[in-house]
């Protein structure tokens, strides 16, 4: 593939840079090398322990039984500080993780189409998330010291469980670190030709062993939730570190966290092209920035759709784990908390939407599509007013008198799960319908069959819609609890159907399509307000969902085996929580701040001083 | 300078609506359990099944499931002990119980013996429970608080109490500090006993006293069905009588007893003046 355009100068340094690459190169494979060997040596290790269990004296000792006299004090709550130390870590990890995966995306359709913009824009992504890697590490430090520090018992036993793997997962950090800095410091060196493949070979690596390391991690929090391979009565070490990592939410987990990282570093990297945007000085810049932020909001966008479909997956599993579990989480006091769901929800599809039908001002061919947009708004507005009605009230005698009873008569149909199944799947193909208009909005159609591939699109949209509010009524007010959440799945697979038949029948309808022109840039500031909603709504989101994930552990620090005696063995009320996820989630929004003026300082130059005369 | 101003106003700005969303909902917190500590010298019977009771809707968790919703067995809304005696007599039943109460301590910590059609795990064909055994991690109950559950179960409808009253045994010596147990409930052997225990004619007119506060009971037989009056007591919100204030409290189906309910549905349903 031939560049668009030669970098100046670069065929005289090529040598240079190819010796410099080589180099990198060559140490970079012989440390994966090395670490592969070790690899091999810890998966013989383990089994070979597994194999003689009766000579693992340490991993026979059975779970502590920590009294509330074990738990070191500091003067305040130790929960707290680990709570927002682990949060951090989780965003910055969530963050640095994800953007290498769409990166290297990006920098292949950047390949695939000479477009060269691609390319820097997949640089710039990079750049945003380096600065985030390091806070990453520190955060990360900072969590480890305060896990060993106030929770040294629990700590001791996770650290007998999970044995040497805890090691290795270091030591992914060394390679993860070496490949990162070696991907984004040669992205100029290795820009071209070959070089350029050697270049994705490195990204994907990368996301290998990110991701490798989020499932290591992931394996810690899914093992505390449901242990396995351990004896349940007295905690001691059974199985090998694949059956104790192989807990039945291990996977879901993964999962669920591997599409919401995606979503949520779309999210963050969209906040900083609109910050970007809004501070542009010229209107290429503003140009170049409104097109990064239309990137980073289709990344989020494509990747959140499918997230409540692995959150059930999750769910269905957790049940199936621990009815007791389920229901703590769905139908217990944590119930209440799935009200601030809908509402985060809710702000992230409002936001999202109103992003695209901004953007559609780009172009004049949307203006073929404009009608429609009202119509989706009153969908979405109608499935977030669903989703946010609870299912009974804390009232006052005078409310009651006036309401006429303390179940309001919207409240029992509305108040429930099928109401909000529907709502939800309808605000989810909502969406889709935005994003496709939006895609269409630039196109004009030329194939022959393009009335019939519209009218087969419009007749999936119909069924599904049919479909999923028949199955929600149906089966959710007519029939027992089992077929209620039976027929959820129906409406998952007629959501998944008009999306993926959407993205389908629109790549083969518009492959030769004229394009129309766009007008980069051409989109009002206030629309950038919406890249900003959806990283606050994304990280609010998270740091909820975490509190869930971690609250129906109940008052366990491994669910059935290591009890938590600490003062702290409550669940807090969803106040206090919120309260905590607000201070997390301003502080990173300060530190993303931060990031953002980093990462345009580097593009910063100072002009030089002139020289006075005489001297 | 200004871009940055307004983008931090604007995104602390949604923070806080969130933040603000959570602390206008219900505050509830999740309690551990503690071990409850009974004076077991002055510890009778009526104290036992009251204990019972608190372990049931508290560390026992029973409440979380057994409920109106459909998950298991709605076993404050049934009468158990009939229900055991017919499941003892089913040919799915595989245990080792020979009478209510052995069965009632067995469906505790060995739930799988008898799985109620309907309410086994997902793709076992009813063959295996959902229900987590309640001497054992994550729920632990001991002997003692087994044995109250089974006591509370047995009392709650009426029937006669076998479980024997615990003794102190030696080595649970910590489980004398006394502490305040309340009564157990006594049900109702008539309509009238029920009437005056729950205190209905404080705002109805039935039987030979009269109130205006509450529709009058005394021909309620001639204007509800069985059915519509089994609801206005458990639900009395669902529908109100017109032209009288919606007060009649809804804490009555957790007080009351199964076979006191059908004592007053049978009772009031008769009452047509």
């Amino acid at each position: 593939m031939k560049p668009n355009h030669h970098p100046e100068g670069y065929a005289e340094i090529g040598q240079q840079w190819a010796r410099r690459a080589f180099n990198t190169m060559f140490w970079a494979m012989l440390m994966m090398l090395v670490l592969g060997m070790l690899g091999i040596a810890s998966e013989y290790t383990s089994m070979g322990s597994a194999w003689a269990a009766e000579e693992a004296v340490n991993l026979s000792a059975g779970a502590p039984e920590i009294q509330t006299v074990d738990y070191p004090k500091i003067g305040f709550s130790s929960r707290s500080v680990v709570w927002i130390a682990a949060q951090m870590h989780l965003f910055f990890a969530a963050f640095v993780l994800a953007v290498p995966l769409f990166v290297v995306v990006i920098e292949w359709i950047g390949v695939k189409s000479g477009d060269e913009r691609y390319d820097d824009m997949a640089h710039e992504f990079m750049k945003v998330s380096m600065t985030a890697y390091s806070i990453t590490a520190l955060f990360g430090g900072l969590l480890a010291f305060a896990l060993f520090l106030l929770y040294p018992h629990f700590m001791g036993y996770m650290t007998r469980v999970f044995d040497t793997q805890m090691l290795w997962y270091a030591l992914l950090f060394f390679a993860e670190s070496a490949i990162l800095y070696i991907y984004y410091y040669s992205w100029q060196a290795l820009r071209y030709g070959n070089r350029k493949w050697v270049h994705l070979s490195f990204g994907i690596g990368l996301n290998v062993v990110g991701t490798s390391l989020l499932f290591i991690a992931n394996a810690w929090a899914t093992f505390m939730m449901a242990p396995s391979g351990i004896d349940m009565a007295s905690g001691a070490v059974t199985g090998n570190i694949w059956e104790i990592m192989r807990g039945p939410l291990w996977n879901p987990v993964n999962l669920h966290r591997f599409i919401a990282n995606i979503a949520f570093g779309g999210a963050v990297v969209g906040a900083y092209a609109g910050y970007k945007l809004l501070s542009a000085k010229t209107l290429s810049e503003r140009a170049h920035y409104d097109w990064m932020g239309y990137t980073s909001n289709f990344i989020a966008v494509l990747a959140f759709l499918p997230l409540p479909f692995a959150g059930y997956w999750l769910m269905a599993e957790i049940y199936a784990y621990s009815q007791q579990m389920g229901i703590t989480a769905m139908g217990g006091i944590l119930a209440w908390l799935f009200i601030v769901q809908a509402v985060l929800i809710g702000t992230i599809l409002l936001a999202s939407n109103y992003y695209l039908w901004s953007g559609m001002s780009r172009t004049e061919g949307s203006l073929r599509y404009q009608w429609m947009i009202k119509y989706i708004a009153v969908v979405l507005v109608l499935g977030f007013l669903v989703w946010v009605t609870p299912h009974t009230l804390i009232l006052r005698a005078s409310e009651v008198a006036a309401l006429g009873g303390s179940h309001h008569h919207l409240l029992g149909p509305l108040g429930i799960m099928p109401a909000k199944n529907i709502a939800v799947n309808l605000m989810l193909i909502a969406t889709f319908l935005s994003f496709q208009l939006y895609r269409r909005s630039d196109k004009q159609v030329t194939v022959s069959w393009a009335a019939w591939g519209n009218a087969f699109i419009v007749a999936i949209y119909l069924i599904a819609i049919l479909n999923i509010i028949f199955a929600g009524i149906y089966y959710g007010y007519f029939t027992n609890t089992v077929y209620k959440v039976g027929s959820s799945v129906t409406q998952v697979v007629s959501t998944l159907v008009v999306i993926v038949a959407g993205v389908l029948i629109d790549s083969f309808m518009f492959k030769k399509a004229k394009i129309l022109p766009s007008v980069w840039g051409q989109v009002s500031n206030r629309s950038q307000y919406a890249l900003f909603a959806l990283p606050v709504a994304f990280t609010w989101l998270m740091a909820l969902m975490g509190y869930v994930r971690s609250s129906v552990r109940t008052h366990w620090h491994v669910y059935s085996v290591v009890k938590d005696n600490s003062v702290d063995n409550y669940i807090p009320a969803i106040g206090y929580a919120g309260n905590m996820m607000t201070i997390v989630t301003v502080l990173f929004l300060l530190c993303i701040l931060f990031i953002f003026w980093i990462a345009s300082l580097s593009n910063t130059k100072q002009i030089p001083p002139i020289k006075s005369e005489g001297h | 300078m200004g871009t940055l101003i307004r983008v931090l106003g604007f995104s602390l700005g949604l923070t806080l609506v969130f933040s603000l969303v959570a602390n206008l909902l219900p505050q509830v917190e999740g309690e551990a359990p503690k071990d409850e500590v009974i004076d077991m010298d002055s510890l009778d019977m009526d104290g036992f099944v009251s204990f019972g009771e608190a372990v049931f809707a508290g560390k026992g968790t029973c409440t979380l499931c057994h409920n109106d919703m459909g998950r298991a067995p709605d076993l404050l809304n049934m009468d158990v002990v009939k229900a055991s005696q017919d499941r003892l007599e089913d040919h799915r039943y595989v245990g080792q119980a020979s009478s209510v109460e052995e069965y009632l301590r067995e469906s505790l910590v060995a739930p799988g013996e008898y799985v109620v059609v309907g309410f086994g795990k997902k793709g076992s064909n009813d063959s295996e429970s959902p229900m987590p055994k309640v001497d054992a991690a994550p729920i632990q109950l001991s002997e003692f608080e087994i044995d109250s559950i089974v006591a509370y179960l047995q009392a709650k409808d009426g029937h006669e109490v076998t479980v024997a009253l615990p003794t102190l045994p030696e080595e649970e010596e910590s489980l004398t500090q006394p502490v305040a147990v309340p009564a157990a409930p006594v049900a109702a052997a008539t309509a009238e006993q029920a009437l005056a225990q729950y205190g209905c004619s404080a705002c109805h007119s039935v039987l030979s006293t009269e109130s205006p506060v509450g529709p009058d009971l005394r021909d309620v037989g001639s204007r509800l069905s069985a059915a519509q009056i089994r609801q206005s007591i458990i639900d009395p919100m669902a529908v109100i009588a017109e032209g009288y204030p919606p007060i009649m409290p809804t804490s009555l189906v957790d007080q009351m007893m199964v076979s006191e309910l059908e004592l007053l549905v049978n009772f009031l349903s008769n009452q047509t003046q």
